[in-house]
């Protein structure tokens, strides 16, 4: 069953000059995608027309056969979308607990505690420290938080925007091992990432993005050896989407 | 010197604290300098004034003092009516001029213009209305009770400090341990995420315009009830509330009530050692200062 689709999806800053053109794409549910693609692609763009943090000019998106296009952020939240931002994906001036306190309020009352406990349970380094606050948790520990919060009323698609900016490869490793099980669990992942290897090491599929439009999309293991991917950066391959 | 500085800034300091912890949750969740808070304070005061006159003619009982304070069960009452629609004029001017603003994406100085003119527009339409003559919530007359080591004070003056800072307590309480109070700490700090995780920033929005236009009614009845009532007198305060808001740390209820306490100590002593025309001199100092030393105030943190 599909759990996310695009269609013909416009989106970006200016009306004028989309970033994003005709993007189109399914993802079936429990799957796991990455989205590739170089520098400017609009990757990032893209994922966030999708959690309806950026205009959407023109296009569909639905979630779960629903129509959620242009829809706020907050709106996503509850009917299933989860959204890790790349940068400043927590409130570091809360404690850890605050943090999923705020995204508890979503879940009914009897719930929050112990969904709370879940979350903590799953990433015991905040489970140890909870009123600590948010902005002294290093780098891997801030996306641990980032996505104990998207991941604590249960979304059925979790998406997630470069979880592993600015880590050292030690964290990098750590980070993915935890979408891993989250992907175990049967939560539709949907990946922008700029580590190629990580992100085809954990996906079984792969989009590549050039210039707003989708160059690629096919079996994870078809890009492995890099020579695809580099064609497909450079510009010497295109409009093989559905390949 | 006399220590009656002491009571009179406090009372002084009550007012400008109150009224500062509109404009600060203002700053912090919708970042801008909001120039018609000032003027919230004398339409919360006039409005007020309206519906106690109102209740005043439905039931002549209700004016009457109730011992020891100068008033009667009108004003408290009165004080719920001015509240709603000090409220009321926040919102309304939210959704016809900043919510507008803010939805454009338009540059935070635009939206400050927007405010210095709605400013001069709300008090020109006080004026309008009610004149430029000072009116009275109680022209009944108290005597300052002793207080010992010379300091005497009224029991409205006593009751403002009060009142004053069961509001502050209560406040900080619902920011710092409610849901709401998280939401908007997390407004305050990135909207945008705040929409990711799940909150309705436009709900935290219209909240703070209430906690906001709330307070600036209560301090604008407090300095009427103690002084007396004038279309300018919100405008006379606002670089007080501004230096107390900035002294305690944008955002910070707790620092802006104590900023506001010390600003009204400060020019309580400014008048007893340099002169009462200095007075309004000593919370520019105070503001150039601070911005100089200490950007973030005193319960502010640095890049906030």
């Amino acid at each position: 069953m599909t759990a996310l689709a695009l269609t013909g999806l416009h989106a970006g800053y200016d009306r004028d000059l989309p970033i994003v053109k005709g993007v189109s794409f399914t993802v079936q549910r429990g799957e796991a995608v990455c989205i590739l693609g170089p520098n400017g692609a609009g990757k990032s763009t893209m994922i966030k027309a999708i959690a309806g943090l950026v205009p959407c000019f023109g296009g569909e998106v639905r979630l779960d056969g629903t129509d959620i296009t242009g829809l706020a952020s907050h709106v996503l939240v509850g009917k299933g979308m989860g959204f890790v931002p790349q940068m400043e994906n927590i409130f570091t001036r809360l404690t850890i607990l605050e943090n999923l306190q705020i995204a508890a309020q979503l879940l009914p009352k009897q719930d929050r505690a112990g969904r709370i406990d879940a979350m903590f349970d799953m990433f015991p380094d905040l489970g140890s420290r909870p009123r600590e606050l948010a902005g002294a948790l290093s780098g891997g520990q801030r996306q641990m938080l980032a996505a104990a919060r998207a991941l604590l009323t249960e979304p059925r698609v979790l998406m997630l925007d470069e979880p592993s900016a600015g880590l050292s490869p030690k964290l990098v490793g750590q980070v993915f091992d935890t979408l891993r099980r989250i992907s175990e669990t049967g939560v539709t992942l949907v990946l922008v990432e700029q580590n190629v290897r990580a992100a085809l090491g954990l996906t079984e599929r792969a989009l590549v993005l050039v210039d707003g439009q989708l160059a690629h999309d096919g079996p994870a293991d078809a890009l492995h050896d890099g020579r695809l991917l580099g064609e497909l950066f450079l510009g010497h391959r295109t409009a093989e989407a559905g390949s | 010197m006399n220590p009656q500085a002491i009571i009179d800034g406090l009372i002084s300091g009550s007012t400008i604290g109150l009224g500062a912890i509109g404009l600060t949750l203002t700053y912090s969740i919708l970042r801008f300098a909001n120039f018609t808070h000032g003027d919230f304070l004398a339409w919360g005061a006039y409005l007020t004034l309206t519906v106690a006159g109102v209740l005043g003619g439905l039931a002549a009982g209700l004016g009457a003092p109730v011992y020891p304070f100068s008033f009667g069960w009108g004003l408290p009452l009165a004080v719920l009516g001015g509240v709603a629609l000090t409220v009321a004029l926040a919102l309304g001017l939210d959704r016809i001029l900043f919510g507008r603003l803010r939805a454009r994406g338009a540059d935070t100085i635009i939206i400050v213009m927007a405010s210095f003119g709605a400013s001069m527009a709300l008090r020109s339409l006080l004026e309008f209305i009610f004149t430029a003559k000072p009116a009275y919530f109680t022209k009944a007359l108290q005597i300052a009770n002793p207080l010992g080591l010379g300091m005497r004070a009224t029991p409205d003056q006593l009751l403002v400090i009060g009142l004053t800072l069961l509001l502050v307590l209560v406040l900080h309480l619902v920011v710092t341990r409610s849901a709401t109070g998280r939401a908007m700490r997390a407004v305050s700090e990135n909207p945008a995420l705040a929409g990711v995780y799940g909150i309705d920033v436009g709900k935290v929005v219209r909240v703070t315009w209430i906690i906001g236009a709330g307070m600036a009614c209560i301090a604008g009845v407090m300095a009427g009830l103690l002084v007396q009532i004038r279309p300018y007198m919100g405008f006379d305060l606002l670089l007080p509330l501004f230096a107390a808001a900035i002294l305690g740390g944008i955002g910070s209820i707790p620092g802006a009530m104590l900023g506001g306490l010390i600003i009204g100590l400060a020019e309580a002593f400014a008048v007893q050692i340099v002169g009462a025309e200095w007075r309004a001199a000593v919370s520019f100092v105070i503001l150039v200062l601070v911005l100089m030393l200490r950007p973030q105030g005193i319960f502010g943190q640095r890049g906030a």
